[in-house]
């Protein structure tokens, strides 16, 4: 079914939403030391902004997640990452809030990344793109909330790494955000997720079709490396119990074991195909560069190491949520940033949410999570004044 | 998807009667963090009736997301590894209602509330009252009463006290007794000696000397 796909390259990278040049005037002054701009930020809103443009809500995505939250994405044509999350009456509720999600900074979705021209040679940027970090693609989204004229998020809320950037906005603009729900995520990227990192990136760089990252003018794509890369990510993002629950040790397609190399179990089929529809829709340049800017975060290493001094005085109000099986983001990690917050006498909530899932459980229907970010995001609007929830899908 | 709101009506009246004597030693408006805070009926009472601005602390996750879905600040964590955490005086009144005979080290929690808290409210059942007095000198068996409604087999009750023994670690610690209610089975309000022998439950308003 992935071969049916065209591939990344040749399609409008947009689809439904807006696409801005930013940094013209004032370029993004990157953690590199280089600046950049003018740049491009791929995005897509949902819902109406109110008269005191005090309703946006900020959703960060994940790794490899992208703008197109709650619509059909324009690539897979299906469904949007975090549908069971946002719409109508659901807990972030378009019909009351306006909701933005836009592709970070080095993706390959529309905004700016190692895919587009380098306008001083004509030619894509591959690794001559400069690294970016998670600051920088706060940055760069602080200045399209600029563009769009709010200047007080009602709340930013992601998972993983979108967990991460909104950290990372609590930190550098805390006036800016009234909550933040980061969710499944640390303040700084461990040294085993480092490793995880990168041998995805090790097998990107060992695939022949890669030509140290120039691959789109050798007319190829790196597509075994980065599907191998996708593989490795996707194990840490389930549990045991979760992939012992879908596959066992069932066969595929047979009724015994041939003693061969070819696909014998459901995992690794399930596995296969995790990798060449991943290939299809992102790029593996951008992979490489999101996944370091992973790397780099550490958000205390901003504050002389002290995680508290980030979080100082802060009116932002947060809450904190961890799964029991996640073990790419322990509930340890989460929880290191509640003491912080706690250090600081900010005013958080924390729970963990018992699941087998793993760290994959945020993008999925977790009734527990949904009534307790339900519960936050309401009492945090009641307290912004905002008004009441809307009656639809007859929930009071 | 049909996600469903724990929806909490509040009927005060249902508040459990130590989580009321506390209420009524709370200044208006005041920052209180509540350790053990169960479903958070305390802190959404505070809240709705004193314009408290409080905070909780509950192991049980149950317990949490009950209160988070009701809008309160509410954190997962555990009296004995996370008051820490928190900066001295961070809080008006730190609040521990029936549960610092479940810590494993009452006297370290006692001081950390007192640390992060201007002032300290704790209740426990009070070990001297006569009906516990009376099943272990009559039945020999490991006494249980409404306060004390575990068979020891099960109890999460690791350091019980009575109200003389509180006393006395309050004058050895130098902290100060500011107020003491001690109360019978029925609610009813005891004061002096007879309180040890009397009480049900006992409630300190505390603060360090």
């Amino acid at each position: 079914m992935s071969a049916a796909l065209p591939p990344l390259h040749s399609l409008d990278p947009i689809g439904p939403g807006h696409r801005v040049t930013l940094g013209e005037t004032l370029p993004l002054k990157l953690d590199c030391g280089l600046d950049l701009g003018p740049y491009q930020i791929a995005y897509t809103t949902y819902g109406k902004l109110n008269a005191d443009r005090s309703n946006a809500v900020l959703v960060c995505h994940a790794l490899t997640g992208d703008q197109h939250v709650a619509n059909v994405n324009p690539i897979t044509g299906k469904p949007g990452w975090w549908t069971t999350m946002i719409g109508p009456g659901k807990v972030i509720d378009t019909d009351r809030f306006f909701v933005i999600c836009s592709n970070v900074l080095g993706g390959c979705l529309g905004s700016s990344g190692p895919k587009d021209s380098d306008p001083s040679t004509g030619k894509p940027y591959g690794l001559r793109f400069p690294v970016i970090t998670i600051r920088d693609m706060v940055n760069a989204q602080a200045m399209l909330l600029d563009h769009l004229g709010i200047q007080q998020l009602f709340c930013a809320i992601g998972g993983s790494m979108g967990g991460m950037q909104v950290l990372q906005w609590a930190a550098s603009y805390p006036e800016r955000v009234f909550a933040a729900i980061p969710i499944a995520c640390a303040a700084k990227h461990s040294a085993q997720n480092i490793a995880f990192h990168e041998v995805g990136r090790q097998a990107i760089y060992a695939d022949p079709q890669w030509h140290k990252g120039d691959y789109f003018e050798h007319n190829t794509i790196p597509r075994a490396g980065l599907a191998v890369a996708r593989m490795a990510a996707h194990i840490t993002y389930l549990s045991e119990a979760a992939l012992h629950r879908k596959f066992g040790r069932n066969l595929q397609n047979r009724e015994r074991i041939t003693y061969g190399f070819e696909t014998e179990f459901q995992v690794e089929s399930y596995l296969l195909h995790q990798g060449s529809s991943f290939v299809e829709r992102f790029d593996a340049n951008s992979y490489l560069y999101i996944t370091r800017a992973m790397d780099y975060f550490d958000l205390a290493g901003q504050a002389g190491g002290v995680l508290a001094n980030v979080f100082q005085g802060t009116k932002t109000r947060f809450c904190v949520v961890s799964f029991t099986s996640d073990w790419l983001f322990p509930t340890t990690e989460n929880k290191e940033i509640v003491r912080a917050l706690n250090a600081a006498a900010a005013n958080v909530s924390f729970v963990e949410i018992e699941t087998d899932k793993g760290h994959d459980a945020f993008l999925l229907d977790e009734p527990v999570m949904f009534a307790t970010l339900q519960g936050f995001i309401d009492g945090c609007a009641e307290q912004r004044g905002l008004n009441g929830r809307s009656e639809k899908g007859g929930r009071a | 998807m049909n996600q469903t709101r724990a929806l909490v009506t509040t009927t005060h009246r249902d508040i459990r009667r130590d989580l009321l004597l506390i209420a009524e030693m709370v200044t208006p408006g005041s920052r209180l963090l509540d350790v053990g805070c169960g479903d958070g009926s305390l802190l959404e009472y505070l809240a709705s009736e004193k314009q408290v601005d409080g905070r909780g602390i509950e192991i049980r996750q149950s317990g949490v997301n009950a209160c988070v879905a009701r809008g309160l600040s509410v954190i997962q964590g555990d009296a004995d590894s996370d008051l820490p955490d928190y900066p001295d005086a961070a809080f008006d009144y730190v609040v521990l209602s029936l549960t610092l005979q479940a810590t494993r080290n009452p006297r370290k929690v006692l001081h950390e509330m007192l640390r992060i808290g201007q002032r300290a409210i704790v209740s426990f059942p009070n070990f001297a009252y006569w009906r516990v007095r009376l099943q272990l000198l009559l039945d020999g068996r490991m006494p249980m009463t409404a306060a004390l409604d575990d068979p020891w087999y099960e109890t999460q009750n690791i350091h019980l006290c009575t109200i003389k023994d509180f006393d006395q670690l309050c004058a050895r610690d130098g902290i100060v007794v500011e107020q003491r209610i001690a109360v019978d089975g029925q609610g009813k309000r005891l004061g002096g000696a007879p309180a040890n022998w009397f009480g049900a439950q006992a409630v300190y308003l505390l603060h360090r000397r």
